[in-house]
C-alpha cells in the first residue's frame, strides 16, 4: 500500500486514539522521564528495573561505547581460557525492552535544570538522573605514568582493548621472564581482582612458560580472599606468584621504555610486562556533576542511591560509597535494584519500601578451583549499609577439590545469570 | 570507665537477651540496629545475579527457581541455613535471613512461570532415563519431575493423605524436569554422601535403580530430565 503524508497522519491519529483507549494508564503515567548515565552493570540493570517495575517511565542511557565487555571474567582471556568476544555484550537486550540507548558521553549534569549534556550537543531533560560512571583510573598518581603509556603499561582494569594488549604482552613474553602486576589503594574496583589475575597469568605461564615469574606489587598489608589465594597459588603454582605487602612495596613511579617500577621503599624491579593497576575514583562524570567528596566517591542516601550532594541524582556501582558492600558487579546489580524501586516510587509519589543487598563475588584461583566471598546486607539505623552478622563470608579452607570445581561451575552460571538479568 | 546506671541497666538487657559478649565487647559501641521489613519482590531480586531475573536461570549449574513448591523452597533455605543441607555458597547466604524472609521469596518465586533449561542431551538415553524414572521415581515425583498445577497438587495431596505415608507424600513438589542437569547431579552427590539427608523411600528407589541398571541409571534419568524443554 502506498501511503502519502497525509494517509500517514490520519494513521497515526487514529493509531494514537486507539492507544489511549486501550490502554489508558499510558497516558496518566507518561512523561516521567529517567536518564542514566553509564551502561555498565550497575546502569544497565537500573534501566531495565525501573522499565520492569512502571513502563510508562521514559528510560534513557547515554553511554559512549556501542557494546559492553565485562571486566569480570576478563582475567580468564589472560589465561587463554576465554576469548574477549565471549566478554561482549550488546545493547539489544535492553533497547528491546523499550530502553532508549543513546550513544555518546555525559560531559555535564544540570541539578538545577535536569537536564544532562552530551559531549555530541544533546540535552536530555530528566525527572531523576541515575549516574553509574564506574571508576576513573588516576594514571597521574603514579609518577611516570600517564593514560597514553597505559597503552605499554596496560591496566587491563576496563576490559576491551587493554584486555588484548596485556595477553598479546603475555605471549610475546620469553620464557623465565618477570610479570608485575601493581595492586592499587583501598577503595578500588573488584577487591580480589588483582590476585585472580594473578592466579590466571600462572595457569597460562605454568603451562606455556614455566620458568616465568609473577611478581604482585602491593601498597596494602592484606587482601581479599588472601588466605584462599595464597592456599591455591602453593597448591598450583609453587614459587611462581610473589606477593610483595604494602607499604613499602606501593609504586610510586613507574618507567614505560625501561619497563621498570619503583616502589616506595625506593627499590626498582624490572619486568617483561609490567600490569599497572592504577589508583582509583568515582568516574569523571561524577567529579564534574559535583557528585564526589574530597576523596573522590559519591556518598549517598542508602535507601534510595540518591546523591547526599545533588538532588534528583542517585549514583550506584563502584562510583558510590555503599557501607560494607565491596565494588563488584553483583553489588552494583543488587545496588540497581534498590535505587530502581526507590526512583519508581519517587516519582509516583510513593513510599520508598525497605531496601536488601546481597553480593556473591567468584575468583578462580587455579584451575578447576574456584573460591567465593558472599555477603547479605540490610540498611542500618545509622543509615549506612551493614552486613547481616554471620551470614556471608569466605569458601572454607578445607573445602575439598570437588566442592573447588563445583565453585567454578557456579562462577560459570553466576556470569551468565548476571549478565542476563543486568542486560537482557 | 565507671558503670553507669543506665549502661549497667543496658548490660542487664543484653544479658536478658542472651547477647553474648566479651567483656571487650561491652565498651565497643554496639552496632546500629539492622532495618528489616523488605517487601518479596525486594528480597527476590538479589537472587536473580546467580539464578536469573524472576529466579529463571540461564544456567549451566545454579538451578532455576521460577515455579518452585513454596513449602519446599522455604525448607531447603532453612536446610542450607541451618547446615543441614551442604551447599557450597548458598548456606552462606541463607545464614542472612529469616523464616519469614524465606516465605517472601518463596511465595514471589513459586508465582514466575517455570522455564525449562534449554541444555543438551542424548535422546536415546533420555528414553531409557524415562522408563527408569516411571518404575522408581514417578511415585514421588509425579508428571515426570515437572512444576505441579494447582490440579495435579490437589491430587497429589489427597493421595498422599490416603496413603498415610507421612514421609514424601505429594505435600510438596521437586522440579526435576527441565533442571539444570549439573545441579541435580551435584544434589545427587550430595544425598549419597550424606551431606543432605535422603527419605528413607528414595533411598531404597535408589538402591534398586543402581543394583538393576548401574551408575548409567542415574545418567538415564539426568537425561530424560534434561530433554523436557
Amino acid at each position: 500500500m502506498k501511503m502519502n503524508r497525509r494517509d500517514f497522519v490520519r494513521a497515526a491519529g487514529a493509531a494514537t486514539a486507539v492507544g489511549l483507549i486501550g490502554v489508558p494508564h499510558l497516558a496518566l503515567g507518561a512523561g516521567n522521564k529517567v536518564v542514566v548515565v553509564g551502561g555498565g552493570t550497575a546502569g544497565a540493570t537500573v534501566a531495565k528495573y525501573i522499565k520492569r517495575l512502571d513502563p510508562s517511565i521514559e528510560v534513557t542511557v547515554v553511554e559512549p561505547n556501542p557494546v559492553y565487555y565485562t571486566c569480570y571474567f576478563s582475567n580468564e582471556v589472560l589465561s587463554g581460557e576465554r576469548t574477549l568476544d565471549s566478554l561482549r555484550v550488546a545493547y539489544d537486550g535492553l533497547k528491546a525492552l523499550g530502553i532508549t540507548m543513546v550513544q555518546d558521553s555525559a560531559e555535564s549534569i544540570d541539578a538545577a535544570k535536569k537536564v544532562v549534556k552530551t559531549g555530541g550537543g544533546k540535552e536530555l531533560p530528566y525527572d531523576r538522573c541515575v549516574v553509574a560512571p564506574g571508576v576513573e583510573l588516576l594514571f597521574e598518581k603514579i609518577e611516570g605514568h600517564s593514560e597514553a603509556s597505559s597503552q605499554t603499561l596496560t591496566h587491563a582494569w576496563k576490559a576491551g582493548e587493554q584486555t588484548k594488549i596485556l595477553r598479546g604482552q603475555l605471549e610475546a613474553m620469553a620464557d623465565g621472564g618477570t610479570v608485575v602486576i601493581t595492586s592499587p589503594p583501598n577503595p578500588y574496583r573488584c577487591p580480589p581482582g588483582p590476585y585472580e589475575r594473578a592466579s590466571q597469568i600462572a595457569i597460562y605461564l605454568k603451562a606455556h612458560k614455566p620458568k616465568s615469574k609473577i611478581i604482585i606489587l602491593d601498597s596494602k598489608s592484606q587482601f581479599s580472599k588472601q588466605g584462599l589465594f595464597i592456599q591455591a597459588w602453593e597448591k598450583f603454582f609453587p614459587g611462581m606468584i610473589e606477593w610483595r605487602p604494602g607499604p613499602d612495596a606501593a609504586v610510586v613511579k613507574v618507567n614505560a621504555k625501561g619497563m621498570t617500577a619503583e616502589t616506595s621503599f625506593g627499590d626498582e624491579i624490572k619486568a617483561d610486562v609490567l600490569n599497572v593497576i592504577p589508583p582509583q575514583r568515582a568516574g569523571k562524570i561524577a567529579q564534574v556533576a559535583g557528585l564526589a567528596d574530597d576523596k573522590g566517591w559519591c556518598p549517598v542516601d542508602a535507601k534510595t542511591f540518591e546523591s547526599s550532594l545533588a538532588k534528583g541524582i542517585h549514583v550506584i556501582g563502584d562510583a558510590c560509597i555503599a557501607g560494607a558492600m565491596p565494588k563488584s558487579a553483583y553489588s552494583a546489580n543488587s545496588q540497581a535494584k534498590v535505587c530502581a524501586g526507590a526512583v519508581v516510587a519517587m516519582l509516583n509519589g510513593k513510599e520508598v519500601g525497605v531496601p536488601s543487598y546481597v553480593n556473591t563475588c567468584y575468583s578462580i584461583a587455579g584451575p578447576e578451583w574456584g573460591i567465593s566471598v558472599a555477603g547479605v546486607y540490610k540498611l542500618a539505623a545509622d543509615g549506612k549499609i551493614a552486613e547481616v552478622p554471620g551470614a556471608g563470608g569466605l569458601t572454607p579452607m578445607d573445602a575439598p577439590d570437588w566442592a573447588h570445581k563445583r565453585e567454578v561451575e557456579y562462577a560459570h552460571s553466576w556470569y551468565k545469570n548476571i549478565i542476563q538479568d543486568s542486560f537482557m | 570507665m565507671a558503670n553507669t546506671p543506665t549502661r549497667l541497666a543496658l548490660l542487664a538487657g543484653a544479658l536478658a537477651l542472651g547477647v553474648g559478649f566479651s567483656t571487650q565487647a561491652a565498651d565497643a559501641p554496639a552496632a546500629p540496629a539492622l532495618v528489616s521489613g523488605a517487601s518479596a519482590g525486594m528480597l527476590a531480586e538479589t537472587c536473580a545475579g546467580c539464578h536469573g531475573t524472576d529466579g529463571a536461570s540461564v544456567g549451566p549449574a545454579s538451578p532455576t527457581l521460577a515455579g518452585m513448591d513454596a513449602a519446599y523452597f522455604t525448607e531447603l533455605m532453612q536446610g542450607f541455613r541451618d547446615g543441614k543441607i551442604y551447599s557450597t555458597i548458598m548456606g552462606r547466604i541463607a545464614k542472612g535471613y529469616s523464616d519469614e524472609e524465606f516465605e517472601l521469596m518463596a511465595g514471589y518465586f513459586h508465582a514466575k512461570p517455570y522455564v525449562p533449561a534449554k541444555q543438551p542431551f542424548d535422546q536415546a538415553l533420555a528414553a531409557k532415563g524415562k522408563k527408569f524414572h516411571d518404575k522408581f521415581c514417578e511415585k514421588c515425583h509425579s508428571e515426570g519431575g515437572a512444576p505441579l498445577t494447582g490440579e495435579t497438587k490437589a491430587k497429589e495431596e489427597s493421595e498422599a493423605e490416603e496413603e498415610e505415608e507421612g514421609e514424601e507424600g505429594g505435600e510438596e513438589y521437586q522440579i526435576l524436569a527441565g533442571q539444570w542437569t549439573p545441579y541435580l547431579v551435584y544434589a545427587m552427590e550430595d544425598f549419597r554422601a550424606d551431606r543432605r539427608e535422603m527419605p528413607k523411600k528414595m533411598k531404597s528407589k535408589l538402591k534398586d535403580l543402581i543394583t538393576k541398571e548401574g551408575e548409567n541409571g542415574l545418567t538415564a534419568i539426568y537425561a530424560y530430565y534434561a530433554s523436557q524443554q
